[in-house]
């Protein structure tokens, strides 16, 4: 038996998706062109924005483009603002948050370069930021606040309707990074009370290479990418993979109905409970963010004694597909950022493992999971020097 | 950046068979204990390295045969990745016969080339070699234990990168002797920071207290600072080759021949002439000059006049000079 859980990182396309994909695959007009070729594309664009706009509750003022990704559309949104201070906005600072992405911290990070300021708010042991810390981080010159909506790493879902809401007083433009929200929580764009909110299709059973942004009618935008102005008004100048739109539309009409929420909150949900309760089982492991307020499809996970990349190496070899924040499997030898931001100790984030379930994950995929993880863990703490000395790795009772 | 590059995460399809079937089936895994020592007739060893906030830890037991300093058996446990596993696995196995002064030298890029499935293709990827490094410095403490010595006396405390084995004197050697004037330049050379790259600069993985950037630039440094003082006491002595000179010595050796075997000259002709620029156009050197006074409208100044100031130039100062008029 095979089975994916790494469905944070990408999941697998829906057959439904995918046929909507193969079946327009032949309609390639240019999207601009009077004759019979631009308007069989233009009636699926518009079909397809229909759906996207409904099921996201976009008001018809707003604004969706179209983009290659959410790091696209987060780069968009973040050099509106580089574009704004480096033409005197006087607007020099970014408010974020540590559990970022890099398709936020690098823009901000590019945004520095030019001598602009951005405040990274910490998060505490639950993975959220806290609200006070906004309201005080916020000066007259904020040029933007960003954060992400829930963390692919910890499933952290942040209070981005009461954070919106308090930009919103202060007059400063809010974006939220939804890349981890189509799909598992229900969006609605409108409440959200958002300026900007950005994904990517493939996170939630969509094809790779499409994504969007949503630009909140009167909110400023320089485009990323310039070209012809036919193209979305030149937000986003460039043929853009427009049978990716349509099956994209039909991937969002599913992963943000009511019918699919819920099962992912009840049914994936229990999957993921049944899950956790069988590694918390199993002695010396800990789970990470309270329930209340992590994604539904979430474990994050420390085994003590084994180190991650170890431990996607037997997942491996048992045909179970996972991700960690450990430092030995990046290529910087960096442990995640993310983990260590809980407040635990960077021992943690080498000990700590993803499991991402989806709506297409099963009972008999979750059972085989926990029938394998037993034998994995007795395995690798066989080998552990750690675990067999019961020293170090205090993250089990945290130093005071 | 290059085609290597475009592609990223290609980690375990670099990883050797053999590195593969360590981490799957590691053969010198386990614990050794007092019993076994007694049974095996020898001394105890339990040495350990690293950290799990490194990502790395492992344990070394040894059973030595005080009399001979041989190493009877050998096994480790770890924290730590495939390579870390299977490195320490491989480490632990390559004690097993040797003294401990033998063992001593068993280093990480060693257990590195016996991990290879073949000689041309390294066993884990670059970044990866890193992990390895514990298996080295493990020894070390099992070594220092065994003789109660400071580790510090047994180990190389020169080594700049750990991942190559480079030391210090390697890498300023190499800068030197090819004239390296890039941390790239320095990696093709001598592999230095070229695996986990942690020693090339701060913001790497592990800080550090000397980078390769400060060594390249402490050498760089001294290397100018030696050429100037090369210029200087050999210009005193009068026997300086013009390419050695630095660029106000060859302004001054120019403008003194031409004082005194070509200015005089021109003069009598009720003309003139300045240096502009001197450019170095290897193996060339090329010397821009202007005619002043009547050299200006001199129909000899691009002819006769030119070639004779070129070939005093030639003569008296480099063989490779060229004069050009502005």
């Amino acid at each position: 038996m095979e089975v994916y859980l790494d469905n944070n990182s990408t999941a697998p396309i829906d057959p439904k998706v995918k046929d909507i994909l193969c079946k327009t695959a032949d309609i390639f007009g240019n999207a601009n062109v009077i004759y019979k070729q631009g308007i069989e594309t233009r009636a699926e664009l518009n079909k397809a924005y229909d759906v996207i706009y409904e099921s996201l509750n976009a008001s018809d003022d707003d604004d969706i483009v179209f983009t290659s990704s959410t790091t696209e559309g987060n780069n968009a949104v973040i050099k509106t603002f580089l574009d704004a201070f480096l033409k005197g906005s006087g607007k020099n600072h970014i408010i974020s948050c540590v559990a970022e992405h890099s398709s936020i911290k690098s823009p901000l990070a590019y945004c520095k370069t030019f001598g602009m300021e951005v405040t990274y708010l910490g998060t505490d042991v639950n993975g959220l930021v806290s609200i006070d810390e906004l309201k005080a981080a916020i000066r007259p010159t904020t040029a933007l606040i960003t954060i992400l909506t829930a963390s692919n790493e910890t499933g952290a879902i942040q209070p981005i309707k009461e954070m919106a809401t308090i930009a919103r007083g202060a007059g400063v433009p809010f974006h939220t990074d939804g890349a981890q929200a189509i799909g598992k929580i229900n969006v609605d764009l409108q409440d959200m009370g958002v300026d900007y909110f950005t994904w990517s299709a493939h996170k939630f059973h969509g094809p790779k290479g499409i994504g969007g942004l949503f630009i909140k009618a009167k909110a400023p935008f320089v485009p990323l990418v310039h070209g012809s102005k036919n193209v979305m008004g030149g937000k986003r100048a460039g043929s853009i993979f427009n049978n990716g739109i349509f099956a994209m539309a039909k991937a969002i009409e599913i992963a943000n109905s009511e019918m699919n929420v819920a099962y992912i909150k009840n049914h994936i949900g229990q999957l993921r409970d049944k899950l956790e309760k069988a590694i918390l089982a199993i002695p010396d492991t800990k789970s990470y963010i309270p329930k209340e307020h992590r994604l539904n499809n979430l474990v994050v996970a420390s085994f003590r004694g084994i180190e991650g990349e170890a431990m996607l190496w037997d997942m491996n070899k048992n045909g179970i597909y996972i991700s960690t924040g450990s430092s030995c499997s990046s290529e910087s030898l960096e442990a995640s950022a993310v983990v260590e931001a809980l407040g635990e100790k960077v021992e943690i984030a080498n000990a700590t493992v993803m499991f991402a379930l989806s709506r297409f994950t099963t009972h008999e995929e979750i059972d085989y999971v926990i029938e394998k993880l037993s034998s994995i863990v007795t395995r690798l703490r066989a080998i552990s020097m750690t675990y067999a000395t019961q020293q170090a790795f205090s993250v089990h009772e945290r130093e005071e | 950046m290059a085609r290597s590059d475009l592609v990223s995460g290609n980690v375990w399809e670099q990883y050797s068979k053999k590195v593969q079937s360590r981490m799957d089936n590691p053969r010198a895994m386990g614990e050794l204990t007092e019993e076994d020592a007694t049974r095996l007739g020898g001394k105890l060893i339990v040495a350990d390295f690293g950290a799990e906030s490194c990502g790395d830890a492992v344990r070394l037991f040894w059973v030595v045969d005080t009399a001979t300093d041989k190493i009877i058996d050998s096994k480790f446990k770890s924290f730590g990745c495939g390579t870390a596993i299977a490195s320490s696995d491989a480490m632990a196995e390559l004690c097993i016969g040797k003294t401990v002064d033998e063992a001593i030298h068993i280093t990480n890029t060693e257990v590195e080339l016996f991990l290879r499935d073949d000689d041309g293709t390294p066993a884990v990827p670059p970044q990866k070699m890193h992990c390895s490094v514990m298996a080295y410095d493990v020894i070390i403490e099992a070594a220092a234990q065994y003789k109660g010595v400071e580790r510090s006396t047994l180990q190389n405390q020169d080594i700049i990168c750990e991942c190559a084995r480079a030391t210090k004197a390697d890498i300023i050697s190499a800068i030197k002797t090819y004239d390296l004037k890039t941390l790239d330049e320095i990696g093709a050379k001598t592999k230095a920071g070229t695996y986990c790259k942690s020693c090339r600069e701060p913001g790497g993985h592990e800080e550090r207290e000397v980078y390769l950037i400060d060594i390249l630039n402490e050498v760089r440094e001294e290397m100018m600072q030696t050429s100037l003082h090369e210029a200087a006491n050999t210009t005193a002595t009068g026997e300086n080759a013009f390419d050695k000179m630095t660029i106000v010595q060859r302004i001054k050796a120019v403008d003194a021949v031409i004082d005194e075997f070509i200015r005089p000259m021109l003069i009598m002709d009720g003309g003139n002439m300045e240096i502009i620029d001197i450019k170095e156009n290897l193996p060339y050197y090329d010397i821009y000059i202007r005619y002043l006074g009547a050299c200006g409208s001199c129909a000899s100044g691009s002819t006769g006049t030119l070639y004779a100031i070129e070939s005093t130039l030639k003569h008296k100062v480099d063989e490779n000079i060229r004069v050009l008029p502005v």
